[in-house]
């Protein structure tokens, strides 16, 4: 690219007309007086080698905090030496969804059932115990693990879930329809802390004393139901967006219900809703960091312990930065994927 | 449709009957509920310098943290048997009754209506706490009856924010409040010199203090104008257990008035000071009333330490807390701390 290139992009891009020029300046201004400080601070100033807060220079971001507290960030209170069945478990998700990419489309449903219904047996077994691996309870889950444990949970549950209760919302008995808006208009009506409180503090009270079911599995129940009844109206959006010629068609061929839902129906309309269904899960993945009002540390309570150490004051700043940043990366790569399955199944517009 | 309704109504007061007699069996068991799980459930902060924290590798600190393991190692022998639960301010008082704690050890101040009012029981006070001010020691004010037509930074919503009213209506002095949602926010603020004063309780001063750029260039002035009496909760419905948790704390209070160190202990086996016998376990039945081993005081002490031991090494003058004796000091060097007799 040659500089008469770089003009004619810049005019094309930036200065096409007086008020696109301001508004760019204006821009450039901004970017000017924030990012230099910030990156000053961050990377020029900052202190990356050390063990303490001592080591750390004034004036700079003291990245030697995130270091030390890496380990507690990710895992929380996990015993160290079984930490590998975290890592494990982890490994064998992503494995999975990278293989995903690379296989032929028929085995690809294969893959889908071993995330769904094989997938969360092992991860539980490796990371809770079970089967000669010693016990961990789940009071010591916690960090950026239990921020991923509870996003995957939500999704493989409100999923298929929010769908069941789209088609029943639809549904011609009304008894599932009565059934299915009043489910949706509870769970939607209240707020989502509301829903994790009463499943961490409310719910036991009422059970008898000795019947444990543990409070991350009740917050984790609830956070579900309650994601599942956004992913419910917003795959209804997509059923009704389809022609009515398309149940027809399906009936006329002689399919009963579920034959012209799953095969017919379902495929048209949860393809035209992927983008609203991504939104929730990112909602989800970013509403997680509330269950430390019920004890549970994940990644964000795990910054907020580490910066009160008495030997680690003051250090705020950089916890809740790294935090953002981690938050990003996964938000962002969530929607890109999505992004691609969308233009992989945009059939009709090609 | 009417038989129904009756059968809904049996199965509703058969779970009623079923969860008041569960619960009813679950009084006055927490001490057996505890040897029997090997394990003491202890509530405490998400993060509070000094009182309960954890460290890089996962272990917990903080006066309140020796709290709970001096009561495993009351009715455990093991000061390490703990199990610690992060709790928020807001669910504190629901988990300790729902029963998943058994002690409530979270810099938690004992009001009446906590006491009275919530059905449970608070045992002590293990930190006296108050609300106090900070101010640049270039100010060159000492005392806060001086504090006039001053801007102050301080958090909305708490106790704080009151107590700041009424003090300078009180003193007759004038001042303007400068209110921020966070902690953090406030002490940034005070740091960037938007506020001449800063106020929260006195154990947040000190700590807050050590985030400014130059702690040394700031003074926590003497007054202390609230009272917080920080203490350890249990249910209401549990006597043994309340006593349990009441006089480890006196013990750990006593030992210090005695001398009784986690390193002098064992030489003082030989002594002939009832007093001391009876900490160490050598004379009377301490043990019996509580339905405890008679050696229960002595693995107070030798595991954890007495009170001056645990305040030292968690909030002490040489901690990053730094925190004078003051009002927490024994009675016998003018504090308040004192211990009934552990006879």
């Amino acid at each position: 690219m040659n500089i008469s290139d770089i003009k004619h992009w810049l005019k094309k891009n930036l200065f096409s007309n007086w008020y696109y020029s301001l508004i760019s300046l204006f821009i450039f201004y901004l970017l000017l007086i924030t990012l230099p400080p910030f990156l000053d601070w961050a990377l020029i100033k900052a202190t990356f080698i050390g063990n303490s807060k001592t080591d750390c220079q004034p004036g700079g971001a003291c990245w030697v905090f995130i270091k030390v507290w890496f380990e507690k960030l990710i895992y929380g209170f996990y015993p160290e030496k079984e930490i590998w069945r975290v890592n494990l478990a982890f490994l064998i998700l992503i494995s999975t969804v990278t293989l995903a990419f690379f296989v032929k489309s028929k085995f690809k449903i294969y893959i889908l059932f071993f995330l769904i219904f094989i997938f969360p047996l092992i991860g539980f077994t490796l990371i809770n115990g079970g089967f000669g691996l010693e016990r961990v309870e789940t009071r010591v889950w916690g960090g950026l693990t239990l921020t991923f444990i509870l996003t995957f949970f939500g999704i493989i549950v409100a999923f298929p879930l929010g769908v069941l209760l789209a088609l029943g919302r639809r549904s011609e008995l009304p008894i599932f329809r009565f059934f299915s808006i009043l489910f949706i208009e509870f769970w939607r009506g209240i707020p989502l802390l509301t829903v994790i409180f009463a499943a961490a503090i409310m719910f036991p009270i009422f059970l008898p004393a000795n019947s444990n079911v543990d409070k991350l599995l009740r917050v984790a129940i609830g956070i579900s139901i309650f994601e599942a009844t956004y992913v419910a109206e917003v795959v209804r959006g997509g059923l009704q967006s389809l022609p009515k010629g398309q149940y027809e068609a399906a009936k006329s061929l002689g399919m009963g219900y579920w034959k012209m839902n799953f095969l017919i129906i379902l495929p048209q309309a949860i393809k035209t809703v992927i983008p609203g269904i991504t939104n929730t899960f990112i909602a989800l993945f970013k509403d997680t960091p509330l269950i430390i009002l019920v004890g549970l540390l994940e990644i964000l309570g795990m910054i907020n312990l580490a910066k009160s150490n008495s030997y680690w004051l003051g250090l705020a700043t950089e916890g809740y930065v790294f935090v953002a940043i981690i938050f990003f990366v996964f938000s962002f790569s969530l929607s890109k994927y999505t992004q691609s399955l969308e233009k992989k199944y945009n059939t009709e517009k090609q | 449709m009417k038989k129904i309704k009756i059968n809904s109504f049996a199965v509703l007061a058969f779970v009623v009957t079923f969860i008041f007699t569960t619960f009813n069996a679950n009084a006055n068991q927490t001490r057996e509920n505890v040897i029997k799980r090997g394990s003491l459930n202890c509530g405490v902060s998400q993060g509070v310098p000094g009182f309960s924290n954890a460290d890089a590798s996962g272990k917990w600190a903080g006066i309140d943290v020796d709290l709970c393991r001096a009561v495993a190692a009351a009715v455990l022998g093991d000061a390490n048997k703990v199990k610690y639960s992060p709790l928020s301010a807001k669910d504190r008082f629901e988990v300790l009754k729902a029963g998943d704690i058994d002690v409530l050890a979270r810099n938690t101040t004992w009001t009446l209506s906590r006491d009275g009012g919530l059905a449970v029981d608070f045992v002590g006070t293990n930190f006296y706490d108050g609300q106090g001010f900070m101010i640049r020691k270039a100010a060159n004010i000492n005392s806060a009856k001086k504090l006039n037509n001053v801007k102050v930074c301080v958090e909305t919503g708490t106790t704080t924010e009151l107590n700041l009213r009424d003090y300078f209506k009180q003193q007759k002095l004038k001042y303007e409040p400068v209110a921020f949602t966070k902690a953090d926010e406030a002490v940034a603020a005070y740091d960037a010199g938007r506020c001449d004063v800063y106020t929260t309780d006195k154990s947040g001063l000190a700590a807050n203090r050590t985030k400014l750029k130059n702690p040394a260039d700031h003074l926590i002035l003497p007054e202390t104008i609230s009272k917080e009496p920080l203490g350890p909760v249990v249910r209401g419905n549990d006597e043994n257990w309340a006593n349990i948790v009441r006089w480890t704390l006196n013990v750990m209070i006593e030992a210090e008035e005695y001398g009784i160190t986690q390193a002098n202990i064992d030489s003082l086996k030989s002594t002939e000071d009832p007093a001391i016998k009876r900490l160490l376990g050598l004379e009377g039945e301490t043990g019996k009333n509580l339905s405890l081993a008679n050696t229960w005081s002595y693995n107070i002490i030798k595991q954890v330490g007495n009170y001056a031991e645990s305040y030292n090494a968690n909030v002490g003058p040489k901690t990053p807390v730094g925190l004078a004796r003051g009002q927490n000091a024994s009675w016998r060097n003018g504090g308040l701390l004192y211990a009934p007799p552990v006879r």
